[in-house]
């Protein structure tokens, strides 16, 4: 266990100072996947960001319901009454055709033609919010109430949410497949580093082999170098998404305080950073596996 | 123990090196071995580090059938013998310290212990005040005595010298051959293969000569 160890610490310090002592090449590479991984990362960054908006939305559905023009006092009483009754609605409001048209009025640059209506032409309408339920059973409270005698018509507010939502799926499955071409990217950068690393050291492999060095010591300092390269490069990549995300985030100040609303982008969770981590490592070491597998049997004493 | 049992090797252009060589060298031997360049004394103990496989016969090292080595087995027979070859495989990115430490370093010896041993083969082969020079600035003569050191570091039975004497002065070549003979002297078994008639005048030892691939009796 002992010697196990010493045996891993050994190639692992042996894979550093490779690298520092390559700094330039390392870097290089490292900054590469650092790039190519940016890309899915970011884009799935932005969406997780605009995902969290629309499941908001969603899951709070918002129906709304107008009466027909010449609906009375007594109809309005009765809906009113009808809607107390009915069940799966959290809550509802009133809004009068008289407050529409006042909230019309303060809506800017809508003042000037709402000043000029000569008759009301808005309608009584409900707004309600029902509690959490599926798409379907939304829809079943629209028909229902739809048939109501006064009802002009009900509309589902929510609807943009789902389909933003459905785009965002979409979306994801994007990423899944830019990430994954991504991934060969790394595996074959990583396969390149290492071949080229095994053709410099060939004479210390050579004689390595000579001495009576098992094939897993030799080994073992590039499948580390591989891995290694793969965690920098997502730390590199992770690095550059919080740095956009901190840039853009600054920017949106501004334009948040316009809308007084108080939106800004998240950062990658911790368990997403993570798992950058590790798939990426993997994918380095599967990289240096491959190249090990392919250029170290050539390398054989003479 | 090192034994060849009607042992041939042919390459695969068809040139046949060794021709139905059957010998035996016996534990705690120093054996010289001998023969015109080309004579397949390069062959044999590429055959006995299995760097090369027999195409007929069998060899025992070390009460190991190399015919039927595995080869994950290879690095543990090699690991029982101290090789110096003849193109001296010194790596020439690090110092002496660190090319002696190599053999060391593949076991995983504990640190101390093993610098505490490289130390003590480099002061064996006078050249304890090199360890932290760079192969380039040695001698010739220096150069050789770190490969000796390498191949003792781990404190093999088995000792085999592929020409370590080519290109030294008489004198040279005669302290390179007393520290062969210091290792004899411990009951190490050793084998080398040179042409160095200077070295073959010594009639203490057993001489084994090829020529042309086959046993001269």
């Amino acid at each position: 266990m002992n010697s196990w160890l010493s045996q891993h610490w050994q190639a692992l310090s042996q894979t550093l100072r490779q690298l520092v002592n390559t700094p330039l090449s390392s870097l290089l590479s490292i900054v590469v996947i650092g790039i190519a991984f940016s890309l899915p990362l970011g884009i799935y960054t932005l969406l997780g960001n605009l995902q969290t908006i629309s499941e908001d939305v969603v899951k709070m559905p918002q129906l709304s319901l107008f009466l027909k023009l010449n609906a009375t006092q007594a109809d309005i009483e009765n809906i009113n009454s009808q809607l107390e009754e009915f069940p799966s609605i959290a809550s509802f409001q009133f809004i009068s055709k008289e407050i529409a048209l006042q909230q019309l009025q303060q809506e800017s640059g809508l003042a000037d033609i709402a000043s000029n209506l000569i008759s009301n032409p808005l309608p009584d309408a409900f707004i309600i919010n029902t509690q959490q339920i599926s798409p379907d059973d939304l829809e079943n409270i629209r028909t229902t109430i739809k048939k109501w005698p006064e009802i002009a018509h009900v509309q589902v507010d929510t609807d943009w949410a789902r389909r933003l939502d459905a785009l965002l799926r979409l979306g994801q499955l994007a990423v899944l497949m830019l990430a994954v071409l991504l991934s060969f990217a790394l595996i074959i950068v990583v396969f390149n580093t290492i071949r080229l690393q095994i053709l410099t050291k060939r004479d210390e492999i050579e004689v390595s082999k000579l001495i009576g060095a098992t094939d897993s010591y030799i080994q073992r300092p590039f499948l580390y170098f591989g891995a290694i390269q793969g965690i920098a490069g997502a730390a590199a990549a992770w690095f550059f998404i919080a740095l956009s995300i901190q840039t853009i985030n600054e920017s949106l100040i501004e334009l948040t305080q316009l809308y007084a609303t108080d939106f800004h982008l998240s950062h990658l969770s911790l368990q997403d950073s993570l798992s950058l981590l590790v798939f990426s490592a993997l994918l380095g070491w599967l990289g240096a596996r491959l190249s090990v597998a392919q250029h170290l049997s050539h390398i054989e004493p003479e | 123990m090192i034994s060849f049992v009607n042992v041939s090797k042919r390459y695969p252009d068809g040139f046949e090196a060794l021709k139905n060589v059957a010998f035996t060298i016996h534990p705690g031997e120093l054996v010289l071995l001998t023969g015109h360049s080309g004579a397949g004394k390069s062959t044999m103990l590429k055959l006995i580090a299995a760097i090369e496989r027999p195409t007929y016969g069998s060899i025992m090292v070390s009460d190991q059938n190399i015919n039927a080595l595995k080869k994950n087995a290879i690095p543990f027979l090699r690991r029982s013998l101290g090789l110096i070859f003849q193109d001296q495989k010194i790596l020439y990115d690090r110092t002496v310290f660190a090319n002696v430490m190599l053999p060391l370093q593949i076991r995983s010896f504990e640190k101390k212990t093993a610098a505490g041993r490289v130390r003590a083969a480099l002061d064996k082969v006078g050249l304890l005040g090199k360890e932290n020079a760079y192969p380039v600035t040695l001698s010739g003569g220096e150069k050789q005595r770190l490969c000796i050191a390498r191949a003792v570091v781990h404190r093999p039975s088995i000792l085999i010298a592929d020409e370590p004497t080519a290109n030294l002065d008489v004198d040279y070549a005669q302290s390179i051959m007393e520290v062969f003979r210091s290792f004899h002297q411990v009951g190490v078994t050793v084998l080398i293969a040179t042409h160095d008639t200077s070295l073959l005048n010594d009639t203490r030892y057993r001489t084994l000569t090829l020529n042309q691939g086959k046993l001269v009796v």
